[in-house]
């Protein structure tokens, strides 16, 4: 057995659906000890989220859910009822982390906020990650992932080109928007857990989802109070460059050629055509100049190749050039398989998925793994409270019964 | 020491070091984000070979003619310290394995082969200092066929999958530009804390190799998932969301003014309606229950779109959100700067740059109560730091330098 980069380290949390669960999951990840709790009957409603195996909903198949809760361990538990809140008291003083994503003030009417907690567990690091932040004027709103994709000036922006300005701005695809808060939070909880390690001192930390979405674009967010311009999503104006998305055969590839070079590169691929040595391609100036004209005409070859052919030929030539990939291109891809991007998962009730995506890092000492699937709901209730917090069987008949787990 | 300095001072990572031979966003961001909490770090650069992101951003379509008065590489580059160190110079990738040595992190985003042909590789650094983390940054990775493909953000957004399901399903994929760079450089920073919490347990440090490609798919993992199990390839949806409708932008009054209204439940379609005042609309068979609703959102849409023309997107969404119903404008720059909520949470700051002057930029995504994150001084002009780091930290004479930079070595 491999080292694990994160053991030892003990992680809570209470979370649903996308950001804070997936926060907790590159914990778990890469080894820390996350304890998922979910509402007694119901569970996460990740649960409830396609896609399900041949599109058949059921509680523990979701794909969403599966993916974002590898490796941690699951116990159904309502803190906010009068036994579950001890339950969760205990749990807190044993933790280094607590990652919650309830509204705002929802966690301190219940005794459970930080200041509560912290008399219980001074080290403790607290990070609540909510869609406006815990201060400020927006911070009751409600918001869904599509709103908080708007409001951080992601969807302004896209799609890029855009070929209607009457037609609405668009969210990135599927759930992306929602992952991006969780993986910003993470750095901060890490950073505080080495300060702690340093000092022994834990801390609160005020995670907005919006914030998190705003960093990741903070060179577009920025133009319009340093030029008066506000970026489109029609693309840059200025200095624009021939290429971008572009159809061929089978698809579409994307090409950007910021240097000499690699424009000539381009040309290179494409037979250097008659236009490529007139006044329109003379220099980045021109080509700027005539930008659109000339992607018609880059087009005019691409559309007789497919996206593969493009690709390898491009970039044996040192051209920035490649296909815009499908799920079943990636799933499929040699590069991906070269570096066991995909690795079997076996679950007890979704069976064995052959090509489940594993992580963007390769550690040579601690390296990511797979050491148990998502939990079935409630599957740990009896580790964790028989076997770590003393509770005997009896027991958790009658907290079953009462609804606090 | 400034006011500034001692509250950097204060940062989770305070007394880390990190030397890092990045250029262009998704590297440099990575250590700037560490930055942010507290860590130096020193960027090598060359006047031989200058970060390009100095010169041109095409995300913008901003250029300079001079390295430094781009904003753009300010953003991504605050609080850091530059030195120039010509890397063709035997004697300049001498001094960089010294830099390495008294640091805890190195980070690099060369085309991959490129820096241990320099000498400057993980074997090469881990043997002057073993307990080293060093993360290297690439396209497509160290290892596989791809891994010395060029790339740049929208490449490897396309590689990874986000284009084809951004967008609308009759115009082509979305492409993708600098915001996927950060996505990847969230990534590395959180992937060098890793390691930094295994090496405060266990003294050991380790090298990591990290894919942009990798670092957008995984924010997608449901997808491939759809694929594997049902061989579902999906694509572009707009707006549109699995059950929930309406969920879609709508025009309000103004240029280029959207809100965005979300509904999950009967009681916030009613409570749209009220706001709307169409309650006949609750009546209405074809949106009776959330099913309908969803088969019919082509006609609710255009029905919505008839009543927030009308309107401005703050009064709509003050209204609904009254009301408990999800809404919030799609916020442009302009709309973000001017933001009253915003505005409280300190989002936008400036800092003054001796080149740019007053410079607007975004402050870290974080509120940490103990050990806050800061921004005390601007990205560094090239080489401003050669004489506190060759001098002060590596403790060469002023002869030294003068003759090394003579050389073109510290060039």
């Amino acid at each position: 057995m491999t080292e694990r980069a994160l053991a030892g380290i003990k992680v809570l949390e209470f979370g649903n659906l996308v950001s804070a669960p997936y926060c907790a999951k590159l914990i778990a990840d890469l080894g820390a000890e996350v304890i998922k709790i979910e509402e007694p009957g119901h569970g996460d409603d990740a649960r409830r989220r396609g896609p399900f195996p041949a599109n058949e909903p059921h509680q523990e198949k979701s794909g969403l859910f599966l993916y974002l809760n590898t490796n941690k361990f699951g116990i159904t538990l309502d803190p906010f009822s009068p036994e579950g809140k001890i339950i969760f008291e205990k749990l807190v003083k044993d933790a280094d982390v607590l990652i919650e994503d309830r509204s705002p003030g929802e966690m301190e009417k219940m005794g459970l906020g930080y200041d509560d907690l912290k008399k219980l567990n001074p080290g403790l690091i607290m990070a609540s990650i909510t869609p406006f932040g815990q201060t400020g004027a927006y911070r009751n709103y409600k918001a869904y992932q599509l709103n908080i994709a708007h409001l951080s000036g992601q969807g302004y922006l896209l799609p890029i080109p855009t070929f209607d300005l009457d037609r609405p701005p668009v969210k990135a695809g599927c759930h992306s928007s929602d992952y991006d808060p969780g993986l910003v939070s993470v750095v901060a909880i890490m950073a505080a857990l080495y300060w702690k390690g340093a000092s022994g001192q834990g801390q609160f930390i005020d995670l907005s989802k919006q914030e998190a979405l705003i960093s990741m674009q903070r060179i577009e967010s920025v133009t319009y109070a340093n030029s008066g311009e506000s970026m489109t999503r029609q693309g840059p104006q200025h200095s624009r460059m021939p290429g971008g998305i572009m159809p061929c055969k089978n698809g579409h590839v994307v090409v950007v050629t910021p240097e000499e070079h690699q424009w000539q590169a381009l040309m290179t691929l494409i037979g250097n055509p008659k236009w490529s040595q007139g006044d329109m391609c003379k220099d980045q100036q021109a080509r700027s100049e005539n930008a659109d004209e000339l992607t018609e005409l880059i087009i005019e070859w691409m559309i007789d190749h497919t996206k593969e052919e493009i690709f390898e030929k491009g970039q044996a030539l040192s051209c920035p050039i490649a296909p815009v990939n499908s799920a079943e291109d990636i799933v499929n891809s040699k590069q991906m398989e070269a570096r066991n991007f995909f690795v079997e998962m076996e679950h007890s009730e979704a069976g064995r998925i052959k090509k489940f995506p594993a992580s963007p890092y390769r550690f040579s000492k601690t390296p990511w793994r797979l050491d148990r699937p998502a939990p079935l709901l409630g599957e740990h209730n009896k580790d964790i409270y028989c076997g770590r917090l003393g509770y005997t069987e009896d027991d958790l008949t009658r907290l079953e019964q009462d609804g606090a787990i | 020491m400034s006011k500034q300095a001692e509250k950097m001072k204060n940062g989770p990572l305070q007394g880390l070091r990190i030397t890092e031979f990045t250029s262009a966003w998704a590297g440099p961001y990575a250590t700037c984000l560490l930055g942010f909490l507290g860590a130096e770090v020193i960027k090598v650069e060359s006047k031989k070979r200058i970060d390009h992101s100095r010169f041109i951003a095409f995300t913008t379509g901003k250029s300079f003619s001079t390295p430094d008065e781009s904003s753009v590489f300010n953003n991504l580059n605050l609080n850091k310290q530059s030195v120039t160190l010509n890397l063709t110079k035997p004697k300049a990738v001498e001094i960089a394995k010294r830099l390495a040595t008294v640091s805890d992190i190195v980070v690099e985003n060369m085309r991959p082969g490129v820096v241990p042909r320099l000498g400057l590789g993980y074997e090469v650094l881990k043997e002057i200092k073993p307990d080293l983390i060093y993360l290297s940054s690439s396209a497509c990775g160290q290892t596989g066929p791809w891994r010395e493909y060029v790339g740049y953000a929208p490449t490897f957004a396309a590689m990874a999958g986000l284009p084809f399901i951004t967008g609308y399903d009759d115009w082509p994929p979305s492409n993708f530009m600098g915001s996927i760079d950060l996505r990847s450089a969230t990534t590395a920073a959180f992937a060098i804390l890793t390691a930094l919490l295994y090496r405060q347990k266990t003294g050991e440090g380790q090298y990591i190799d990290l894919s942009s490609q990798e670092s957008i798919a995984v924010l997608t993992g449901e997808v491939f998932l759809d694929y594997v199990m049902n061989n579902k390839v999906r694509t572009r949806q707009g707006n549109r969301h699995e059950f929930m409708a309406p969920h879609n932008c709508y025009k309000c009054k103004g240029e280029n003014n959207w809100i965005s209204i979300a509904v999950a439940t009967d009681q916030e379609w009613q409570a749209l309606t009220q706001v709307m005042e169409k309650p006949e609309l609750v009546e209405d068979a074809r949106f009776s229950d959330g099913q309908n609703r969803w088969n019919n959102q082509d006609e609710l849409d255009s029905i919505i779109n008839e009543w927030t023309e009308k309107h401005d997107y703050y009064e709509i969404m003050e209204k609904l959100q009254k009301v408990g119903v999800a809404a919030g404008p799609s916020l442009s720059g302009e709309g973000l700067f001017k933001d009253k909520h915003l505005k409280q949470r300190e989002v936008f700051m400036t800092v003054d740059h001796p080149v740019i002057g007053k410079d607007w930029i975004i402050t870290p995504p974080w509120k940490l109560s103990a050990t806050p994150a800061s921004i005390p001084r601007h990205a560094p002009i090239l080489g401003e730091h050669n004489e506190t780091i060759f001098k002060g930290l590596l403790g060469m004479s002023q002869e030294e330098i003068n003759q090394l930079s003579e050389e073109e070595v510290i060039f």
